[in-house]
């Protein structure tokens, strides 16, 4: 055998190496494309960048919401290799077991997403951590926002955040497991302002997982966008010492500037300090919060339905002369036996029935509107009377949900034909059976937003705008159209003059029953006391006014639960708001009035069976 | 005659050419390999980049200094180089220093020197020498004794020192015992015997004997033209695959009823009256049942013989992480049956530690390593991330970048482009000694030239195999490429000394 010959075996096996390693190259390199993205995947991370949440603050420009730094925990299960898990868990400051089981957590959301690890942690923790994360391969820290209240009050109004749960998620592409959203308040009606828009940043890391630059010098990173600034209407001093008032009562006060419809103070007691829903505080607080049998989360000055009382006789009166039923000099005497009432002179006109509050007056004033005399029977005569006056009285923003923007408000009630037909069956009722409305109880609920709103109508002499929250968007000086037009009740001016009158005497002059709220002479108060009467306990002590007589600067409702009649609690605190917001102080004339409020505990009060 | 223009007129350039081209393209790639900004010039010398240039520059002049050495030197000396080398081996395990593992460096201060990279230059001289005497013929078992001895001293030595890719690289030797006359049959049969390995452990020990009888049955009855036959067992074997696949009968059974049917089929061929020289079917079985045992012998060998890590590198090679698993299940079924001794449980228990490592091996050491050094070429593409721009060489996800794994800087940064162009220099240089090999009159050099080019093609094969996972991970350099100025040197010595001994192949007579 020739063994020349076998160079060209050994050449041969020599070229097929060689082929099929050029075979496996083109199947690598060229055909299979798994390569490139997993190349990718290995040293691109991508950052979301959380934008700053708007800050929020009040119409004086006092800050009420900003944010803090906190530090999120990431892992990446994919590249956490063996690590001394011991010594993580010190550094953590959490035990093996809680490490292991968030570690599962994580692991079964995703082994190549990144999800939360440990939650906010302290910035001094953080900058431990920080240092020693590199040991840690698959952990990283994400910075984020807490949401700070520096004035520790308006919780109601503010809201909180917190995390977006399952059904969000799922209706909206923006939110993430782990994004935060507006849960309540402000932080809710004006999320989409609020929360500005998220940025990514595409960094490049190496194989420990240390940052080395961003990713085609940031070509498709996007900014974050701060969240927009809030202006709003509210006036933190007021609001604060009108929390100060409520402390030891339940009940609210719900303060207006009539001539635009801003909400000053809107204020629901109990209340609790927006910072304890904050962070991984939530966790601990809000079960304590909403198992509290006073119910602080409830807001009362938007959620909680009360018969009006007396308040309600201004609608009325109103109401009556729009429709001609009577004229301002009507006079009725104060006949007993019809509605209780209590000792007063006759009232001659209807801005003395309102200085005196006459139930009887009343009585005959709604008998009027209801009984019109527009059909035979009395009966279809009342329906048509009804459903004439509950059409007005939702005019007053009564019964109807007054679109502010703060969530879950109630719309209250108005009772109206179809209620009481399906109530009594049609045809078997009449005014005997409905004249409780007349003063303002029965069927009728309002809300003391509700209250505060007539009180600007009244001042403002028969329009109003919708309460609200927000006084400027970012530096745009414009507010939402629903905001800013006017809504006309129906009622000329001049059948207001007598009712401002009527609520001028309540507190200026001898036999008005809200001697109370008389301020100062320079400072003319007008206010209409009422008393809703509680079939489970003590009267609720509601008072409305707005000041001064002549070019009102603000309208107030204050509605004190278990508090008996309106004179008593409602109109003092009505006034001492009314002078903080006017005067910025009280004056010593008025401190002792102050004294009596503040030392007043009216949540004791013994409940009726 | 001697003088210095007959010594460059008369060197072979084009190897040369594709020398430079090598070392340069590895000079280039180390600088990607381990560039850092800080450090930027490529003439740093406190950077590996900057110490190659200073390796290279040494290489070149030792590679100059070769060309003025006499070639008679080389094949006067060949002994005592040899023995020298084998004394350093030596020496090297009691004074070396350990890295990696492997005592195989001496420390001369900041310099180390490796004595097995040097020790394939001796054991070709040798070899070369041996074979070139006079009356030296293949065919004589002693001479194959002593080719192996040549060869095989070396290898021990450097095993001794716990270097086991450098020791595999002795195995290149027997191409070029092929060309010196060692039987075809011992090349074919060694190819034969990896391949059988390898698909044993893909497909199993009984998979394999199945296939194999049943494609000798086939061979062997169509050699006998008894067409019916071939296609009576061919259609029963299928109908039984089928009816297998259709009841879903559990493996084993039908894995051994089949071995049964076909083993039987086999004694009716070979007892039928018709058939002549029954010696050769008796061979025949013989074979089947030295095939069967071999394969069974893997099985055997693979599981209890070879040590954990040893066995990761094979399961690695194959991909086999999901089988890995599947046996830890079901060892943890055995170990949780009723009725199993202490003992066995304690084995039971030992063996799913032992895999288990082998898994964590396998998803983060070796078997992690591979799957970067992929998706490093991988990525790649057509053209390359371009120079410098390799994510996986620049972020560390390769490991042993400028060293062994310096093909993935190249793959991820030249794309197919420099890798087919990397693959086509090594092959026209690894031509183009066995071309010069050829024309060589002296047996002396001709030896030399294949130890040459079958060295460097072994390193190359399993490299570069290595990094497209063709290969297990078997840490030995790229030649002219890696990092390391002992490689590099040693590499130049082994391929300039044959240049030299080709200009001068004129001169000789032996």
């Amino acid at each position: 055998m020739n063994l020349s010959s076998r160079k060209f075996i050994v050449g041969l096996i020599f070229l097929v190496v060689g082929i099929l390693f050029i075979i496996r190259l083109f199947n690598v390199q060229i055909l299979d494309d798994k390569y490139k993205s997993e190349s990718e995947d290995n040293v691109l991370r991508k950052e979301i960048q959380y934008p700053a949440r708007g800050l929020i603050y009040d119409r004086k420009g006092e800050l009420l919401v900003y944010n803090e730094a906190a530090y999120d925990l990431m892992v990446l299960p994919r590249q956490v290799k063996e690590i001394d898990t011991l010594a993580f868990c010190k550094l953590l400051e959490i035990e093996k077991e809680e490490f292991l089981k968030k570690f599962l957590e994580a692991k079964n959301y995703s082994r190549y997403k990144s999800s939360t690890f440990l939650k906010e942690i302290s910035s001094i923790s953080y900058a431990n951590i920080q240092e020693q994360l590199y040991r840690y391969p698959g952990f990283f820290v994400q910075t984020r926002t807490l949401r700070k209240y520096p004035r520790n009050s308006a919780a109601h109004i503010l809201g909180y955040i917190g995390e977006v749960n399952q059904k969000v998620i799922d209706n909206n592409s923006y939110y993430k497991s782990g994004d935060y959203i507006g849960k309540s308040g402000l932080e809710y009606s004006y999320e989409e302002l609020l929360r500005g828009t998220r940025g990514v940043k595409r960094v490049l890391v190496d194989v420990h997982n240390r940052e080395k630059g961003s990713y085609l010098d940031g070509a498709k990173d996007t900014m974050a966008v701060t969240g927009t600034i809030l202006y709003t209407t509210l006036d933190i001093v007021l609001q604060e010492y009108g929390e100060l008032l409520m402390q030891n009562k339940k009940g609210s006060i719900v303060a207006i500037e009539p001539k635009t419809g801003e909400i000053l103070s809107l204020v629901s007691a109990p209340n609790y300090d927006p910072n304890m829903l904050v962070g991984r505080a939530v966790k601990q607080n809000y079960p304590i919060l909403s198992r509290d049998t006073m119910n602080p989360l409830f807001n009362r000055a938007l959620m909680a339905k009360y018969p009006p009382g007396s308040i309600f006789k201004t609608v009325q009166a109103l109401v009556g002369m729009q429709a001609g039923v009577i004229n301002e000099e009507a006079s009725f005497p104060c006949i007993k036996s019809l509605v209780n009432c209590h000792n007063h002179p006759r009232a001659t006109s209807v801005s003395s029935s309102i200085k005196m509050s006459c139930n009887p007056y009343y009585y005959s004033v709604f008998k009027r509107l209801i009984q019109q005399k527009r059909a035979k029977s009395i009966y279809k005569d009342s329906e048509i009377g009804l459903g004439i006056w509950s059409k007005q009285i939702k005019k007053f923003g009564f019964g109807v949900r007054l679109a502010t923007d703060l969530p879950g408000i109630n719309s209250g009630y108005v009772p109206d034909v179809g209620f009481y037909n399906r109530w009594y069956g049609e045809g078997r009722w009449a005014f005997s059976t409905i004249y409780s409305l007349s003063i303002g109880q029965g069927e009728v609920g309002v809300i003391p937003l509700q209250m505060a709103n007539l009180s600007a109508i009244i001042a403002n002499q028969g329009y109003y705008y919708v309460p609200h929250f927000i006084k400027v968007i970012d530096k745009v000086d414009s507010i939402p159209y629903q905001f800013a037009r006017k809504e006309s009740v129906g009622v000329d001016k001049k059948y207001f003059l007598p009712i401002v009158e009527g609520m001028y005497r309540v507190v200026n002059e001898p036999g008005g029953t809200a001697r109370r709220a008389k301020i100062m002479e320079s400072i003319l108060v007008c206010g209409k006391t009422g008393t809703a009467q509680n079939p489970h306990g003590e009267d609720h002590s509601v008072f409305i006014a707005f000041a001064p007589k002549e070019n009102p600067q603000i309208a107030i409702a204050v509605f004190v639960e278990n508090a008996g009649f309106g004179g008593t609690w409602a109109a003092p605190i009505a006034s001492l708001m009314i002078e903080q917001y006017l005067t910025d102080s009280i004056s010593n004339k008025n401190l002792r009035k102050q004294q009596r409020i503040l030392d007043a505990n009216l949540l004791n009060v013994k409940v009726k069976k | 005659m001697r003088n210095y223009k007959s010594i460059f007129t008369n060197v072979d350039w084009f190897t040369i050419l594709l020398y430079l081209i090598l070392v340069f393209v590895g000079w280039i790639n180390i600088y990607a390999a381990v560039y850092n900004e800080e450090h930027y010039s490529i003439f740093d010398v406190t950077q590996r980049y900057g110490k190659q240039l200073m390796w290279i520059g040494l290489a070149l002049l030792i590679a100059f200094v070769i060309l003025l050495v006499d070639s008679q030197f080389f094949t006067s000396f060949a002994i005592p180089i040899y023995g020298v080398v084998l004394l350093s081996l030596v020496g090297v395990l009691f004074l070396g220093v350990k890295i990696n593992g492997a005592t195989s460096w001496f420390q001369f201060g900041s310099i180390k020197i490796q004595p097995s990279e040097f020790a394939k230059f001796a054991a070709s001289l040798a070899l070369a020498k041996y074979l070139s005497a006079i009356n030296i013929k293949m065919k004589d078992i002693k001479t194959k004794v002593m080719a192996a001895v040549i060869i095989g001293l070396p290898a021990v030595l450097i095993l001794l020192q716990n270097d086991t890719g450098s020791t595999l690289v002795y195995a290149a030797f027997i191409f070029v015992l092929y060309r010196e006359g060692l039987s075809g049959n011992i090349l074919l049969f060694g190819i034969l015997a990896i391949l059988v390995f390898v698909l044993t452990l893909i497909f199993g020990p009984v998979d394999i004997i199945l296939t194999a009888a049943f494609a000798y049955i086939a061979i062997y009855t169509l050699m006998k033209y008894d067409v019916k036959v071939a296609f009576i067992s061919v259609l029963v074997f299928s109908g039984l695959v089928y009816a297998f696949s259709h009841f879903e009968l559990s493996p084993n059974v039908l894995y051994y009823f089949l071995a049964g049917a076909i083993f039987f089929l086999m004694v009716y061929l070979i007892t039928k009256k018709e058939m002549k020289n029954k010696a050769v079917h008796y061979l025949g079985i013989l074979i089947f049942i030295l095939t069967c045992s071999y394969v069974f012998s893997i099985d055997f060998a693979f599981n209890k013989v070879l040590k954990e890590h040893q066995r990761t590198r094979i399961t690695v090679l194959l991909g086999e992480e999901d089988k890995l698993i599947e046996q830890i299940e079901a060892l943890k079924v055995e170990r949780d049956e009723e009725g199993v001794s202490k003992e066995e449980k304690q084995k039971i228990r030992d063996d799913i530690g032992a895999k288990r490592y082998s898994l964590k091996e396998l998803r983060q050491g070796n078997g992690w390593n591979i799957k970067q050094s992929l998706i490093a070429i991988g990525s790649g593409g057509f053209t390359g991330k371009g120079f410098l721009e390799g994510t996986q060489t620049k972020f560390n996800f390769v490991p042993e970048q400028s060293t062994d794994f310096i093909f993935c800087t190249i793959g991820e940064e030249w794309g197919f482009l420099g890798t087919f162009f990397l693959v086509s220099i090594y092959i026209a240089l690894f031509l183009r000694i066995l071309f010069l090999a050829e024309r060589q009159r002296s047996i002396f050099s001709r030896v030399y030239g294949y130890a040459v080019a079958s060295i460097l093609f072994f390193h190359f094969l399993i490299n570069i195999g290595m990094t497209i996972g063709l290969a297990p991970v078997i840490g030995i350099p790229l030649p002219f490429i890696s990092y390391g100025g002992s490689s590099l040197w040693s590499f130049t010595i082994l391929l300039f000394v044959f240049i030299k001994l080709d200009s001068e192949r004129l001169l000789v007579l032996r």
